[in-house]
């Protein structure tokens, strides 16, 4: 074969595209397509780490899940941080998004530290919590003592309710950044003559706030939102680190106990029945996603 | 921004009594709007970063000043020291957890650029039929998250033989990356006027040879962007790190720091929390860098891709 004739070959675009394009999608194909489809097999079977071979069981290992009190808990776990994990962001994220936008002194130094949370590898970010929340040695514990508040301990990650919190106010620090990382683009993007003319309309901040920013970002705070909340309701890091699920799986989330069943249990096709009841609301929120995506365009 | 006054002058109606009124009214609001910004940004601030810096203040506390409940926690009731800095740095697998993070994030990035790249300029500019579909496929395979998938692809890890090894990270973690990063590179791309591949072309360059002369140099800020974001999720990534390598000896920083330098119920107080903060302040710099180009990727590839 000329030299030509190859490149003419690579010149068409019914050639070259989806040349382009194959490894890309073999690699996804080969290590997320058959690893799906594997999860829904193992789902479906009796497979263990101890004995491998699949026999067909049909839906009775998501019986057996639904029957299980702590996967109930855990499913409700995990929607209840999910949700009030979110509720919170949008508030604080908009608000942090708010300041990031202005002029200030020390901007710089601000932006790295308020970005903190975000950048650094959650399971690292959540040790320097364990300790925030040390049974003994907590300072928060310190505080409230020193103020005169407290005797004794709260002991934070003994007590189911406070667990929760705990999780809870770790999942909604992480996020925070990031919503308003998303949340502060789209605020650059309000076109500055639509403020102006807000403003010489003699609306004051709270009526700019409502009826002018937070309509237009609105699908730009959806997108955030639901990313976080992607992040949040998969995450296993936050809850393996701080309490493994305890006390007594107060704080068990869907990943966190597939994780002990499935790798730690050796149940393999419990833990994927399990995982997969994250699907549903995943899909649900994809979707929502690309509407809000598709909102953006065409403002 | 206009003056206040202007309005005033414009319309003729308001007097000039009115006009001082309104002046002052807006001087005032401003006043009161710098003071609360400066106001929200220390109190933003000490929530994002406190427990930061109460573990900088930790890692150099003495064993007698931190293990004790009535020392105040926020001062050196004792002399700092930095003998569980030199604990973490020489006594403790963290170089290994350093080297091996380094290793998989050096060659994860290899993989994501080498099939993002090309995927990325494919669906961006050669019209295919179902590029479309294939923009929205990607993106729920970005979506389909580690926890769903850990169970399963550990069989596969360990079919391929990678089981305990960090190669298996090596191999897995581009899963994650290469979707988000053509969904960034796609936007970038799309950002780059076609005249300038179409000139090249009719100087006589080939689709390749134009496409690596004139768009790759000026895509360079989307390529960054995927730099940083894929080595960043290698040295973060926690469920697959977790469920694919338990040997010390190939563990990353994420799953390393928080499983080894733990010892039954003692925890290495001091060194855990040197080790975040010496972990979490070079990324932070790195993201600070980088942040306006990652958000226009981000958001380029939203609303264009």
């Amino acid at each position: 074969m000329t030299e030509g004739r190859r490149r003419y070959l690579l010149d068409r675009e019914g050639v070259l595209g989806p040349l382009l394009l194959a490894p890309a999608v073999v690699y996804i194909l080969a290590l997320v397509g058959i690893p799906f489809f594997l999860a829904v097999g193992y789902s479906l079977s009796d497979v263990t780490v101890g004995d491998p071979s699949f026999d067909y069981v049909g839906l009775r290992n998501f019986r057996a899940v639904l029957d299980d009190p702590v996967f109930l808990r855990a499913l409700r776990n995990s929607l209840f941080i999910t949700v009030v994990t979110m509720v919170l962001v949008l508030v604080l994220g908009k608000i942090l998004a708010l300041v990031l936008v202005q002029d200030f002194r020390g901007k710089w130094l601000v932006r790295f530290l308020v970005l903190l949370p975000w950048t650094t590898p959650v399971s690292l970010a959540t040790i320097a919590w364990l300790w925030l929340l040390d049974s003994l040695f907590s300072p928060i514990d310190w505080t409230l003592r020193w103020l005169g508040l407290l005797e004794g301990n709260l002991h934070w990650l003994g007590n189911d309710t406070l667990a929760m919190a705990s999780v809870i106010a770790v999942q909604v620090w992480r996020i925070v950044p990031l919503a308003a990382v998303i949340i502060s683009a789209g605020l650059i993007a309000i076109p500055p003559d639509i403020n102006d003319a807000a403003e010489v309309d003699g609306a004051g901040f709270w009526r700019k706030l409502f009826q002018v920013t937070i309509p237009l970002t609105a699908p730009v705070m959806a997108v955030a939102t639901l990313f976080g909340a992607i992040l949040v309701f998969t995450d296993l890091s936050v809850v393996y680190v701080l309490t493994r699920g305890g006390p007594v799986d107060a704080t068990q989330t869907l990943p966190t106990w597939a994780f002990f069943r499935g790798i730690q249990g050796g149940d393999l096709a419990q833990g994927a029945a399990v995982a997969l009841f994250l699907l549903p609301l995943l899909v649900a929120m994809a979707v929502l996603i690309l509407r809000a995506v598709r909102r953006m365009e065409t403002m | 921004m206009s003056p206040p006054t202007a309005t005033g002058d414009e319309t003729g109606r308001p007097g000039a009594d009115n006009r001082r009124q309104l002046a002052g009214r807006y001087a005032r609001r401003r006043r009161w709007g710098r003071v609360g910004l400066y106001v929200a940004v220390v109190l933003l601030t000490l929530f994002a970063a406190f427990p930061f810096l109460w573990g900088a203040i930790t890692s150099f506390k003495a064993n007698q000043d931190l293990y004790s409940r009535d020392n105040n926690p926020f001062l050196f009731n004792f002399p700092p020291t930095l003998e569980h800095v030199r604990l973490l740095l020489h006594d403790t697998p963290f170089d290994t957890f350093v080297t091996n993070t380094l290793v998989v994030a050096v060659l994860v990035v290899l993989i994501t650029l080498a099939a993002s790249i090309p995927a990325a300029y494919s669906l961006a500019r050669l019209d295919l039929r179902w590029g479309g579909a294939m923009g929205i496929a990607i993106f729920f395979v970005y979506l389909i998250p580690p926890s769903l998938l850990f169970i399963s692809l550990s069989r596969v890890v360990s079919q391929l033989g990678l089981q305990d090894s960090r190669w298996a990270l090596v191999v897995v973690y581009p899963t994650i990356t290469i979707p988000v990063s053509v969904w960034l590179l796609i936007g970038f791309f799309k950002s780059i006027p076609r005249d300038m591949e179409e000139q090249a072309m009719v100087d006589g360059y080939g689709r390749v040879g134009a496409f690596v002369r004139t768009v790759l140099p000026l895509s360079f800020p989307g390529i960054v962007a995927v730099v940083v974001f894929t080595a960043t999720l290698s040295a973060s990534e926690f469920i697959y790190a977790l469920a694919f390598v338990s040997r010390t000896s190939q563990k990353t920083i994420a799953v390393g720091v928080p499983t080894e330098l733990v010892r039954g119920d003692v925890f290495f107080w001091q060194s855990l929390q040197a080790a975040t903060i010496l972990v979490a302040v070079p990324i932070a710099l790195v993201f600070n860098a980088f942040l306006k180009r990652f958000v226009a990727g981000f958001t380029m590839g939203a609303v264009k891709g």
